[in-house]
């Protein structure tokens, strides 16, 4: 079960294999390597805005659009969605005690569609942004690559519904008979969470794509308002998967950080029956907002006001977890370790991110945010603050299981120090230049606008900073998995015996507990 | 205090942060939907890549719209091809413009000088230099 990258295999054996270890492997490296991918895009563009009017690096619009569509799709459907598949493809089978995934070449199929539909992303390049909305996307939007990016993510939906069947199935009907349901650790939870939000939210998105693609081949008129359509329609079917989708995007995270806390804090978790709470109201709660990314649409008071509470209702449940993080480590004998460095981190920046949330779905407040770089900077502090950070601290726990070898504490700390820093200054500074008006999706900005100005810098300065961060993580990663010292295999974070690892279990008796 | 008691009172401030949240944006978004009677109508219509005024005087503008100082205007805005959102930030008038609907929005300048006008939805090459200003006038008479 562990060691899998130190067994002397050929690699087309890893890749054909349905082993869930394997695809798991499979899942996080193509993962990361899409991360860095959209990072150099990210990158590009910030370097870009540091200089206004000059058309520095993305010499035209039209690439800069497709830049951030590339980016913004890559971190979301070849990252977020892969990465956390990963992690759960290794961890859910152990954590209910069943020896694969139920059912693993649907799983193994579910992986190989990813390539496949980053490919079309990648090689079509649209510029339609990753909301895609209509009817820019109808009308307007150059062919062939629109139509290759609707391809595309056609094929990563419906290879994340598959993978989310399979995780629905494994964890309710594979679980091992003496292991109740509510005794499940809380990143299987978490998963099993995001698996039935996907299977109820994903199909709206997959029914608008084919709407958008026969609007597009001019055979149905459903977003187009020339012949009798409608854009909102359009927005409310993207928002009713999307804003769901955040929460699919967020709970693996926070599933990871209940794997790291109380073991790092050495003492046993505040509450599972909060956590269970928490994962449950949010999956639910996550279907009751999708209308406050549509204020400004010409919604109508009382509607905006049913968004907001629904809005509104999902921030205690986020508490409780932000809670209960706390309340386990309060008191623990915590070993800050690079995989508790970067949870804690998380947490610190996830409850910044939901604060500026509150704000967002406040009505008078939203209109003075939407749609400029305060949005920006709000969903990037939740996708880097908290869910990269969590992923992050992931693979490095990870990291000794899989490779026998420990990584440089050295350079971790370098990639923490650095990926904190950056993102703090990139995405704080965003949400002022949000105040200061400054529209998201621009690909230039008058230099006489100094404020703009000096605050683009800033950030990119941030961003760059944060890029450089991950180089050492790049380092590290390869260097240690090839010359890193030998891990302990019993204990390899120096935790004291007592506390048990998943990946150590090797017959199916074993206890879930701490 | 047991461990459920402090998690329940954690949970309760939380709840009561965001309940005057709410009720504070309710009171406020009411108040600053409501269009005063005496509101002058511009129609406002964007498209790829300007904006056009049209006042109640049947006076087109490009670009640039003037207005004076003190009076209260409403807007009816529409789009020609794909959405497009029109934005003073100064004054914090936003509102969509969506092909086949029309919105509104309404403000009242009480400065008197140049301000800018943007589109704050993704429209395409042009986007970023959608681009105008709005010119208040001191009321003459």
């Amino acid at each position: 079960m562990v060691l899998e990258l130190r067994k002397p295999r050929p690699v087309w054996q890893i890749m054909f294999s349905t082993h869930h270890t394997d695809v798991a492997l499979l899942y996080t490296i193509t993962g990361v390597a899409f991360l860095f991918m959209a990072g150099v895009l990210a990158l590009m563009i910030r370097t870009h805005l540091f200089f206004p009017g000059q058309g520095v690096l993305i010499p035209d619009p039209a690439t800069f659009n497709r830049i951030f569509t590339v980016h913004g799709l890559t971190m979301l459907f070849l990252f977020a969605l892969p990465f956390a598949a990963g992690i759960g493809n290794y961890l859910v089978p152990i954590m209910v005690r069943y020896k694969d995934m139920a059912y693993p070449k649907l799983n193994a199929v579910a992986f190989w569609m990813n390539p496949v539909g980053g490919a079309l992303l990648w090689l079509g390049f649209s510029d339609t942004s990753w909301v895609s909305y209509a009817p820019y996307s109808v009308i307007r939007a150059p062919g062939p690559a629109a139509d290759m990016m609707i391809f595309g993510l056609k094929i990563l939906g419906i290879s994340s519904i598959l993978s989310s069947i399979n995780f629905v199935v494994t964890i309710l009907k594979c679980k091992h008979p003496d292991l109740p349901l509510r005794q499940v650790p809380l990143f299987a939870w978490s998963i099993l969470t995001v698996s039935l939000m996907t299977l109820v939210a994903m199909p709206t998105y997959a029914a608008s794509l084919i709407m958008l693609l026969t609007d597009r081949l001019g055979v149905s008129g459903f977003f187009n308002p020339s012949i009798g359509g409608d854009p909102i329609a359009y927005l409310h079917l993207f928002w009713f998967t999307f804003h769901p989708e955040v929460y699919i995007f967020l709970l693996p995270a926070i599933g990871m950080m209940y794997e790291l806390i109380p073991r790092f804090s050495r003492k046993p978790l505040f509450s599972q029956a909060s956590g269970v709470f928490a994962f449950v109201m949010l999956g639910l709660i996550g279907f009751a907002s999708w209308g406050h990314h549509m204020y400004s649409t010409g919604m109508d008071f009382t509607t905006k006001v049913v968004f907001m509470i629904g809005t509104l209702a999902a921030v205690p449940a986020s508490g409780m977890h932000v809670f209960n993080f706390l309340a386990t480590m309060w008191g623990g004998r915590i070993r800050f370790a690079a995989p508790m460095k970067f949870a804690v981190g998380g947490i610190a920046l996830f409850f910044s991110a939901g604060a500026g949330g509150v704000l967002n779905s406040a009505m008078p407040l939203d209109f003075i945010t939407h749609g400029t770089y305060w949005v920006v900077g709000h969903m990037h502090l939740f996708l880097t603050g908290t869910i990269a950070f969590g992923f992050v601290a992931m693979m490095y726990y990870m990291f000794p299981f899989i490779t026998g070898r420990m990584y440089s504490e050295k350079l971790a700390n370098i990639h923490f120090i650095g990926m904190m820093w950056g993102t703090v200054q990139v995405f704080f500074t965003q949400h002022l230049l949000g105040l200061e008006g400054m529209a998201r999706r621009i690909y230039d900005y008058p230099a006489e606008y100094t404020s703009w100005v000096q605050l683009n810098q800033i950030a990119t300065v941030g961003a760059w900073i944060l890029g450089g961060s991950f180089v050492f993580f790049l380092a590290n990663l390869i260097y240690s998995a090839a010359k890193g010292k030998e891990a302990n295999m019993d204990d390899p974070f120096g935790l004291g015996g007592k506390y048990y690892y998943p990946y150590q279990a090797k017959n199916p008796t074993h206890h879930t507990g701490y | 205090m047991g461990h459920d008691t402090v998690e329940w009172v954690f949970v309760a401030i939380v709840i009561a942060i965001l309940v005057y949240v709410g009720v504070d944006s309710w009171i406020v978004q009411k108040a600053v939907e409501e269009i005063p009677a005496d509101a002058e109508t511009i129609k406002v219509t964007g498209q790829q890549w300007f904006w056009s005024f049209e006042h109640e005087d049947g006076t087109q503008e490009k670009i640039e719209l003037h207005l004076i100082k003190g009076h209260a205007y409403k807007f009816e805005i529409y789009a020609k091809d794909v959405m497009h959102s029109f934005n003073i930030p100064d004054y914090v008038v936003f509102e969509d413009a969506v092909p086949g609907h029309v919105n509104h929005a309404w403000f009242s300048p009480d400065q008197a000088g140049k301000f800018p006008i943007q589109c704050r939805e993704y429209c395409g090459i042009g986007h970023y230099q959608m681009r105008g200003t709005l010119v208040v006038e001191e009321n003459k008479s």
